[in-house]
């Protein structure tokens, strides 16, 4: 009789609890690492969605201690016009010309891996483009080649989303100039690029940005590119505010001739604006 | 033998006469907002829901980040701004049908019901009472309801900016095609 303790009563039960023991840990892929495609001036390992336009309007004053004259470099602007266009979740095209240099620049991006719960640590992105200057020669006289106004940068952005509030990415970047300014300049210059946002509310971050010239690519006048920016999410715009030692705004210009020296305060305020359109719909 | 007869006694207790619930984990669930500027539906396959034959007890739960809309930047916003689904990555409802015992629900025609309960979405829990109708079809239990769901309610906010594109009051539907469950 002593089996009686045994028997089981079938208590009330909780419905929800067995959904909950049904449901298999689903692998989750870390979304929103930053709020756009670049943390200030650099790209992120965030790609643009399958079907999605980016237009992005980049705008890059002068230097603030240029003084009030200059209305703090107000007066005097640079402008990027850009679009990015993701053919799928994965893989992206960029085209953009900036007024800087009068460049145009080509670029793709691709997500070899992404963050997930499931044992990824961090989503890997290669990145890649092209550069070119299409300014007037300077001497029309001598041998110029077209090849001279190219360059090329590509880019391994590694990053963690590490919670809500917080995403990292090392950026491993090789920047090639066909055509250097002197004889100090070298043709390939490499990098280590450091990034990370802190999101502040839902819709606004704060994000800091770091490119590190290895000793000796750098001539004496060039230095890193340093900054830091909010990003301010509405409806379908981001705005990105930021201040930087950089005046160009691609990769071969911000990260290999940066000559704004930050002891000297030469700081230039800028801003972003990006506008999302779904062309091909998801369903 | 004696013990032996007892303990075999014992054992029938274990053993299932009919299913007494039903389950899925491929319910869908989707919801519908209007507003002047665009509106916005979004879509979830793979909600689970459960129901007690015994006392008609219902409970559903669907993970936020498995709603799938036709811009994904919306689905983003979704999940980043509006329902936090990093902090409440479910919803929840747990309730049961009004006076069980009197529907007819099992000939195979749709029955109406009207169904209480708790609603918990983006972590705040609220009693509704909706309308639905079930049915007993191939040996499946069919569930749906559309009702009405006030954001505000459950503290979602909508901001200034976009109150011309979010309705203030949402249709959710939902639908479970649940097939017997034995445990």
């Amino acid at each position: 009789m002593a089996l009686l303790w045994w028997v089981p009563a079938f208590a009330q039960e909780d419905l929800l609890s067995i959904l909950d023991e049904e449901e298999e840990q689903q692998v989750e892929q870390a979304y929103a690492t930053f709020k756009t495609t670049r943390i200030v001036n650099g790209q992120s390992v965030e790609t643009n969605a399958g079907g999605v336009l980016n237009f992005i309007i980049g705008h890059r004053f002068g230097k603030i201690n240029d003084g009030p004259y200059q209305f703090f470099g107000l007066d005097e602007s640079t402008i990027r016009l850009g679009l990015e266009y993701g053919i799928s979740d994965r893989i992206g095209i960029g085209i953009g010309r900036s007024s800087f240099q009068k460049t145009f620049d080509g670029s793709v991006k691709i997500k070899a891996l992404a963050q997930n719960t499931g044992g990824t640590p961090v989503t890997v992105v290669i990145f890649s483009g092209i550069a070119l200057n299409s300014l007037r020669w300077s001497d029309p006289e001598r041998d110029n080649y077209y090849s001279s106004r190219l360059s090329y940068f590509h880019q391994l952005l590694i990053g963690r989303k590490f919670s809500s509030a917080l995403s990292v990415q090392l950026t491993p970047t090789l920047i090639h100039r066909n055509l250097v300014p002197t004889m100090e300049d070298h043709n390939d210059v490499y990098a280590l690029g450091a990034g990370a946002r802190l999101k502040l509310t839902n819709r606004i971050s704060l994000n800091g940005e770091y490119y590190y010239v290895f000793p000796g690519y750098n001539r004496p006048g060039l230095f890193n590119s340093a900054a830091i920016g909010f990003d301010i999410e509405t409806g379908g715009h981001i705005f990105q505010l930021h201040f930087t030692n950089s005046k160009g705004m691609v990769e071969n210009y911000f990260i290999a001739e940066t000559n704004g020296d930050l002891a000297k305060g030469d700081v230039y305020f800028g801003f972003n604006i990006n506008r999302v359109f779904q062309i091909v719909k998801n369903k | 033998m004696k013990q032996i007869l007892f303990a075999l006694f014992i054992l029938t207790w274990y053993l299932p006469a009919e299913a007494q619930k039903f389950m899925t984990r491929t319910g869908h669930i989707s919801f519908f907002s209007k507003a002047p500027l665009e509106n916005i539906e979004a879509h979830n396959n793979q909600a689970s829901g459960v129901f007690d034959r015994e006392n008609g007890q219902l409970a559903f739960s669907v993970l936020m980040k498995g709603f799938t809309f036709e811009k994904a930047l919306m689905q983003e916003h979704f999940n980043e701004n509006y329902v936090e689904s990093d902090k409440f990555p479910k919803a929840t409802f747990k309730g049961e049908i009004k006076d069980f015992e009197q529907v007819n629900w099992k000939n195979g025609s749709a029955a109406k019901v009207k169904v209480e309960g708790d609603l918990t979405i983006h972590g705040v829990s609220k009693k509704i009472a909706v309308d639905g109708e079930i049915s007993l079809q191939d040996g499946n239990l069919l569930a749906r309801s559309t009702f009405p769901v006030r954001l505000s309610d459950y503290d979602i906010k909508i901001p200034k900016a976009v109150v011309n594109n979010i309705a203030e009051v949402v249709d959710v539907t939902v639908e479970f095609n649940m097939e017997p469950y034995i445990q």
